[in-house]
């Protein structure tokens, strides 16, 4: 399986590392390719989820993709961008984009419609890049660390996680087993929270505001338990290289088990009232099918992956700790339509909170940190870590004390393109149904 | 009838001169009206929400004060999809390169008077991307800034206590 592709450039040189996984569940691995001149040749040739990290190392590092079949500038918004033809009948246009009507990210989407029916769309990103990468560039290890964090604010943790593993890998650091747990529950605290926001607005977006109220107010309890917990809402650098920055107090921990059963027993409200509502239920079953077969050609991972039969879950296929501590149970529908996405969900989100309790229960004593050696020589270490959209591939070279060069690979880049062909021949009003069923991030992958 | 409309037609107008009205008065008038108008209609604020490169962490708390706890529509203030319709414009993000010149189409297609409201750390004063060369820098660069509401992400208590003072 395709994982990631990126590049680094020094002067006349480049370097080009692409990490592929086996099938069957084995860690990410890297090869690097030195280009000649400062050209390489293209992956999105045979993996077209490889074609928007290749646009984007063209914009970055100005080295060449030898064959990419489609070589429009990415992130590089200087020139006019042209948009993919639509020829026929009847066909117009519909520009949305970058600012939207609701308070999301910003991004532009360009529908090409026959009357309703939408023919094609093209999303077009870059909007938020702000050159995450390079100021991670020569950071401090911990500084870079806080970067990582926000890559994606709905994913701190997880990005987090993702990048100190990798830091940790590199340097051969082994965390105390407090932090390993405590690790785990935040990236749980995370996912519920994400995903009770997300069921709900999915379904405020099929017009069933209901599910959507109670849903926004399971994600605030989340968020304030997170608060109470680790000291901030969205639990931002509180996963550092070598530990975790807070500790977790014994009343805390009564908190949560007292708490996440109770938000649990709401949330079966919610769902018995998703299934029983035969309006709700006719605007989601059926709608934005993503077929498993183009899902598995364009990688996609995460509820949108598993929605499609992709049977994959970074934290059962490349356990890493804590994960080792319960059996996990994959959702895997093979119906890709916006409901099999929110059942994913659904099922997530009670492992979520059986994972928690049961990390609770094994919290053992100890230290919340290992220091960082004092290692002057250059290292990489690279992790997979699930995170609410999918997994989270980080590589990282280190040096120094300092971060050499890093890659953050947001499960995004493969949603989007999936998006775009699952949005084909619905209706224009099951646009936002469909792309909130997705959620697909922008800063992710805009980086 | 017809004699009349004709006589009408040929006479001097009998409509007179406009009264007199002093500067003083006018502007006593129309300060009148505005405190009527404020009484009535100056509790409440349109919101347009502009990320301009967040990470998306200010837009989720932003979301969030629309959630039953926090009810942000009942101190008057409304989030709307248009700038058209808007009073304030919330700005996030270091301002990429990339969303300057949809930040100023969104200023500029709102109706004056109008606010600007930065919120979180990378709109006040560019965070952790100040030194990005794909950043602008801060919010106050390409529109001027009437309020700050510093944070990585400010939570919703303190966002309700920057945009409720903006009202007063």
């Amino acid at each position: 399986m395709f994982v990631a592709i990126w590049a680094e450039r020094d002067g006349d040189a480049g370097v080009v590392h692409l990490a592929g996984r086996r099938d069957g569940g084995a860690a990410a691995e890297v090869v690097s390719l030195v280009t000649s001149g400062l050209h390489f040749p293209s992956i999105g040739r045979h993996h077209p989820s490889a074609i928007l990290m290749e646009r984007a190392i063209q914009d970055l590092h100005g080295l060449i993709a030898d064959g990419l079949p489609d070589p429009r500038p990415w992130l590089d918004h200087r020139s006019t961008y042209e948009f993919k033809p639509v020829i026929g009948a009847g066909v117009h246009q519909i520009p949305v984009g970058p600012v939207h009507a609701g308070t999301i990210e910003p991004g532009h989407f360009r529908f090409s419609v026959n009357g309703e029916t939408i023919v094609r769309l093209e999303t077009r990103l870059g909007y938020t890049h702000k050159g995450t990468l390079g100021l991670m560039r020569g950071k401090p290890i911990n500084q870079a660390a806080q970067l990582a964090g926000r890559v994606s604010g709905d994913s701190t943790v997880a990005y987090a996680f993702a990048f100190v593993r990798a830091v940790e890998q590199a340097l051969g650091v082994v965390v105390p087993p407090r932090t390993i747990v405590l690790r785990g529950i935040m990236a749980e605290l995370e996912r519920l929270a994400n995903h009770f926001g997300d069921l709900g607005a999915i379904c405020n977006d099929a017009g069933f505001p209901l599910i959507n109220a109670h849903g926004a107010v399971l994600r605030e309890r989340v968020l304030r338990l997170s608060a109470a917990c680790f000291g901030h809402r969205l639990m931002m650098d509180r996963i550092v290289p070598g530990g975790v920055a807070v500790d977790l107090a014994d009343g805390d921990t009564k908190a949560l088990t007292t708490a996440l059963p109770a938000l649990l027993a709401q949330f079966e409200r919610l769902v018995e009232l998703y299934d029983k509502t035969a309006s709700l239920q006719d605007r989601v079953v059926g709608t934005g099918r993503l077929d498993p077969a183009i899902a598995r050609r364009l990688g996609c991972g995460g509820p949108v992956g598993r929605a499609s039969g992709q049977d994959f879950d970074a934290r059962r296929d490349i356990s890493y700790l804590p994960y080792d501590i319960l059996p996990i149970v994959v959702p895997c529908f093979t119906s890709g339509d916006v409901d099999a996405r929110v059942r994913v969900r659904m099922v997530e989100i009670r492992q979520s909170v059986a994972l928690i309790l049961a990390l609770l229960d094994t919290l053992p004593d100890g230290p919340l940190r290992t220091p960082l050696p004092d290692d002057a020589s250059p290292r990489a270490g690279s992790a997979t870590v699930e995170g609410f959209r999918g997994d989270i591939f980080a590589h990282v070279r280190v040096s120094d004390g300092h971060v050499a060069g890093s890659f953050l690979r947001d499960p995004s880049w493969f949603l989007w393109p999936a998006l775009e062909v699952a949005i084909e021949g619905n209706i224009v009003a099951d646009f936002p149904l469909c792309n909130k069923s997705f959620n697909a991030g922008y800063s992710g992958c805009d980086l | 009838m017809r004699r009349i409309l004709i006589e009408s037609l040929f006479r001097c107008k009998l409509t007179e001169q406009p009264p007199l009205i002093t500067d003083a008065e006018k502007a006593a008038l129309v300060g009148h009206l505005d405190r009527a108008a404020q009484r009535r209609l100056g509790r409440s604020l349109a919101i347009r929400e502009v990320d301009a490169g967040s990470c998306n962490g200010c837009e989720l708390e932003i979301i969030a004060l629309n959630n039953a706890l926090y009810d942000l529509e009942r101190f008057g203030l409304k989030i709307v999809a248009s700038p058209r319709h808007a009073d304030v414009l919330m700005v996030t993000g270091p301002v990429t390169r990339n969303m300057r010149d949809a930040l100023s189409l969104t200023y500029e297609a709102m109706p004056a008077p109008k606010f600007v409201v930065a919120v979180g750390d990378c709109a006040c004063t560019g965070g952790m991307f100040a030194q990005s060369p794909a950043c602008v820098g801060t919010v106050g660069h390409v529109v001027p800034i009437d309020l700050r509401i510093p944070g990585c992400p400010p939570d919703p208590t303190t966002l309700l206590r920057g945009l409720i003072s903006l009202m007063t």
